[in-house]
Formats: C-alpha cells, sequence, structure tokens
C-alpha cells in the first residue's frame, strides 16, 4: 500500500514542475504570480504528506506557516500589479 | 477496533490518491491553457480541491494530527479563492483582456464609471481649491 503514496508523491513532483515550467515561462507578472500560487499550494500538499512518509509532526506546523506567508505574498503582489501600492 | 483504523487508513489512500491526481491536473492546466483567466480559472479550482484532499487524507490515515490539519484545511478554503480573486481583478485593471473576444463585458462598464467618477471628484476638488486661493 505503500507503492500508492508513493504515486501520489510523483504526481505531485510532476505537477510542481509544469508549474515551475510556467513561472519560468509566463508572458506577464501575472501568470508568474499565478504559478507561484499554484506552487505555494502544492507544496503544501507535499509538506503534509512528506509528514506522514517521514512520521514527523513539525512538518505540519511548517505547512501552516508556508500556507500563511503564501497568501500574504500573493496579495502583496496583487496589489502592486494593480499599482495601488 | 482494527477494522475502524483499516477503513479510515484506506479511505485516507483514496483521498491522497484522488487529490493528487487534481493537483496535477490542475498544474497541467496552469501549464497548457492559452490565457491568464483560463489559467487561474483552472489552477486555482483543481488545485485548492486537490489540497484538501490530500491533506484530509493525511488526517483520515493519522487521526492523531487531525485537528491541526482541519485548521490548514480551512486556511485553504478561505484563503485561496481570496488570493485568485485579487490577482484577476489587478491584472484586469492592470489592462490584461482575454484572448477570446465576448460579447458582453461588464466589468469594463464598471471600471470605467469608477474612472470617471474619480477624475469628476478631482477636477471639483481642484476647482475648489482654484477658488479658495482667488478668493
Amino acid at each position: 500500500m505503500n507503492g500508492i503514496i508513493y504515486f501520489s508523491i510523483v504526481l505531485i513532483g510532476i505537477g510542481s514542475l509544469l508549474a515551475f515550467m510556467r513561472f519560468v515561462k509566463g508572458p506577464t507578472a501575472a501568470d508568474r504570480a499565478i504559478a507561484l500560487d499554484t506552487l505555494s499550494v502544492i507544496g503544501i500538499a507535499g509538506l503534509v504528506l512528506l509528514a506522514y512518509v517521514f512520521e514527523r509532526y513539525i512538518y505540519i506546523d511548517l505547512a501552516l506557516v508556508y500556507a500563511v506567508l503564501g497568501f500574504i505574498g500573493i496579495i502583496v503582489i496583487a496589489r502592486y500589479i494593480e499599482k495601488a501600492l | 477496533m482494527n477494522t475502524l483504523y483499516d477503513i479510515l487508513y484506506y479511505l485516507g489512500l483514496g483521498f491522497v490518491l484522488l487529490g493528487s491526481i487534481f493537483l496535477f491536473l490542475g498544474a497541467l492546466g496552469i501549464f497548457r491553457m492559452p490565457d491568464l483567466y483560463n489559467r487561474l480559472q483552472a489552477g486555482t479550482k483543481a488545485s485548492t480541491l486537490g489540497a484538501m484532499s490530500v491533506v484530509l487524507g493525511v488526517g483520515l490515515m493519522q487521526p492523531s494530527w487531525l485537528i491541526k490539519l482541519i485548521v490548514i484545511i480551512l486556511f485553504i478554503g478561505i484563503s485561496n479563492p481570496l488570493s485568485s480573486h485579487a490577482l484577476a481583478r489587478a491584472s484586469y485593471r492592470r489592462g490584461i483582456r482575454p484572448f477570446f473576444k465576448e460579447k458582453i463585458d461588464a466589468y469594463e462598464e464598471e471600471v470605467k464609471r469608477e474612472k470617471e467618477r474619480r477624475e469628476k471628484s478631482r477636477t471639483k476638488e481642484n476647482s475648489e481649491t482654484i477658488k479658495e486661493v482667488t478668493e
């Protein structure tokens, strides 16, 4: 049954690679911000899954802090794109 | 007692698999879609559902962690639509238009009206200050 978890980790890794390619390629700044948002969400899910695989409770705190900081960062970038900052 | 944990374990495995598939599809949508708004639509919804499902699955497999994981789920469910809405609004006001032409664009009229209102108030303030100065 560990195979399913490894398969999902591989899927999440391929997904983060695709989002990173959009982050490199994206024509405008807003595209890059969208890719960064998706990358942070994928990172949260990956951290929680790795916490289960390595049996470390501390990674969940890390995921929570990463979620809060990523949200604040995206809001700040959006205000900056809007020329309101 | 043992069978209950077994049932929760298999349920959690199913949730993790489903969530990772949704995360992969969201990232594929981010990579493949032709337009900023399509990308936002495909990426944010699918990745929100996927992340919530993966976190819930891990919480079912390890029930002693469930409380903090529910906090993470609630936070993702609140914050991710908010950030995508802020990004769409910002990029529309910046002047990025959808790739496919639309017949009705209500938000453009709203933005125009707001701009006119702002300019009118600004000119009124200017005339008032001019009056004050001349008096």
